[in-house]
């Protein structure tokens, strides 16, 4: 990767990360800890890899992205806001009466959300759909999704794992956000999917295992995942809380805001980080 | 008299499938190993490449047809009722309701005539749950004839749509020139007495009723509802009014379907009594359909005695 590409996706992705603390603090509510965990892959996927046009999200043959793991909904508005679909004024909107940035993703009224997600386990089977309906229909574009460690608990993942699998949809690559934690604990100890690339591999998808905090192994798997030809599962090790020192690999960051002064915190952390960088 | 022409309304939904995919290429079936029995096996058969079989995984295949509508598609999903409307009841609240896609769902062994499998298999709490998500429009078809009208009107419709089919072979009541408008109830006789309202299987039981009444001097309106949701609120109210007693008669519970449907909106706009006859708050059990439609007292005798119970409750 350019090293200026390198150093401008970071900048972007500590501008999401502001993003996603603005909106949950604002909100006083929501779930920042699998925000800042996806921040690099939902950067990269909109800032680089995916053919989409901000000013005509409902382009016919844009690239789709369903956030399986909808509650990670602040992550994917500040990166659609700092994309310019709308803008990032709106993102301290979050969660209140009136705006159109609900607490998970609502396709119907949020530009550039290609699905309405939230419940676990569905977005996945929406995103197969997708897949199929571009392949039965002749047309080219990609779908990706963005699951969750804990999400994959859920046995509709697998159905539509198998269904991927088996009808060899190569235009289908999903992210797993393996951050270890959900939100009665760390995966181990609530009802652990390990090993996740075995079982992908066994539902008949190619797998891929990257440090998904960096850019360069995120834009090397998906450069990876279009010379296969079957679905592709990028499992994604992150760190929950990423960006925030006391919200980092820290369970109880999953749905809860910052205070005043935790935000403060935050924010002077990520603002500092971004003051080295530029 | 000539024996009456009986076919299942799965049978029309299949033929529909069929019909429609001779004129247009732009939508897709998905089904859930029930191919076979559902009859979106004769479109399978005469459309291979447009047909997808999701396997023995209802929810996922909400979410798959889901996320064909989202890209502007057609999509027709098939299931039986207990497994779209009751397994996957969250998918098709959440993945379909919500964002309000394209998506019909064509529902079949709806109601306890699906018969010799028994109570894990006789849904007939469909209507009750899906008339409570936003926007989905509910179509519960009579005959063959309606069965047909109605998958090729649905197709049109903005928004999910659920459909309605029966296992058994029933009578076909309608000929080619019956009128089918998504919404608008239909009245196939007029009176003055009382009013049935029907649906599915029971519309053909309301027309028996009609002439079981007519011999004993009670002249009754019968409305078959086709769309449950939305209601036509108009044809109840001026039935209310015009007749002052109502019997609700459907193959489903009376906890939430039809005859609800019809007190909400009656007792709110015009009360009178109303009489509901469907499967009282009970699960089916295994036997033969026409026995069993006999044993929980979805008849045209049973519709009689509602009907003078519902005209004694008059004022």
């Amino acid at each position: 990767m350019d090293a200026a590409l390198k150093e401008q996706l970071e900048i972007t992705a500590c501008k999401v990360r502001m993003g996603i603390i603005e909106g949950v603090h604002s909100a006083k509510s929501g779930h920042p800890g699998g925000s800042l965990s996806v921040a690099e892959i939902l950067t990269y996927l909109y800032f680089v890899h995916m053919n989409i046009d901000p000013k005509n999200p409902k382009m016919e043959n844009r690239d789709r992205l369903v956030l399986s793991k909808g509650h990670a909904a602040p992550a994917l508005y500040s990166v659609l806001a700092n994309r310019g679909y709308f803008d990032t004024s709106l993102l301290t909107t979050l969660r209140q009466i009136g705006s159109i940035l609900q607490g998970h993703p609502d396709m119907k009224h949020i530009p550039g959300v290609d699905m309405s997600t939230g419940s676990l386990g569905q977005g996945i089977s929406a995103a197969v759909g997708m897949a199929l309906s571009a392949k039965h229909f002749g047309q080219n574009y990609k779908v990706y999704a963005v699951l969750g460690d804990g999400e994959i608990e859920e046995g509709q993942v697998w159905e539509a794992a198998m269904f991927a699998g088996n009808k060899g949809l190569s235009n289908l690559t999903a992210f797993v956000d393996y951050n270890n934690l959900q939100i009665d604990g760390t995966i181990e100890e609530v009802n652990s999917a390990c090993p996740i690339d075995k079982k992908f591999e066994a539902f008949n998808w190619h797998t891929i295992v990257i440090d998904g905090n960096d850019f360069e192994q995120i834009e090397k798997a998906l450069k990876e995942a279009e010379t296969v030809d079957k679905p592709v599962a990028i499992i994604a090790k992150t760190v929950k809380g990423k960006g925030v020192s006391y919200m980092e690999n820290a369970v109880n960051w999953h749905g809860a805001a910052p205070n005043d002064e935790l935000y403060e915190q935050a924010m002077s952390e990520l603002k500092a980080a971004l003051a080295k960088m530029q | 008299m000539s024996e009456v022409k009986k076919v299942a309304t799965r049978v029309g939904f299949g033929n529909a499938l069929v019909k429609l995919g001779e004129k247009r290429d732009d939508f897709l079936v998905l089904d859930a190993d029930l191919a076979a029995a559902t009859q979106t096996g004769m479109f399978k058969k005469a459309f291979p490449e447009r047909f997808y079989d999701c396997g023995i995984a209802e929810s996922n295949m909400m979410g798959i047809a889901a996320g064909i509508a989202a890209t502007g598609k057609k999509v027709i999903c098939s299931s039986f009722a207990m497994f779209a409307a009751g397994r996957a009841f969250e998918q098709v609240r959440n993945s379909i309701g919500y964002p309000h896609l394209n998506v019909i769902i064509g529902a079949t062994h709806a109601g306890i005539s699906v018969g010799e499998d028994g109570a894990t298999h006789q849904c007939c709490e469909d209507i009750a749950l899906m008339r409570t998500i936003p926007g989905m429009t509910i179509i519960n078809p009579a005959d063959e004839t309606e069965a047909m009208k109605a998958v090729e009107a649905a197709l049109e419709i903005d928004g999910p749509v659920y459909m309605r089919f029966g296992r058994l072979a029933v009578p076909v009541i309608f000929g080619d020139d019956y009128k089918f408008e998504v919404g608008k109830g239909v009245e196939l006789k007029d009176g003055s007495d009382v009013t049935i309202i029907a649906t599915g299987l029971m519309v053909n039981e309301a027309l028996e009723a009609y002439e079981l009444l007519k011999e004993e001097g009670i002249n009754a309106r019968i409305i078959n509802m086709h769309t449950i949701k939305p209601l036509d609120k108009d044809i109840v109210i001026k039935a209310a009014k015009e007749t002052g007693a109502i019997v609700t008669a459907e193959e489903h519970s009376v906890i939430g379907g039809l005859g609800s449907a019809v007190s909400e909106v009656l007792c709110e706009e015009y009360p009178v009594p109303v009489v509901k006859l469907g499967v009282y708050d009970v699960f089916g059990h295994s036997g033969p359909a026409p026995k069993l439609l006999d044993e929980f007292g979805l008849r045209a005798v049973n519709i009689v005695e509602k009907a003078k119970k519902a005209i004694a409750m008059k004022k």
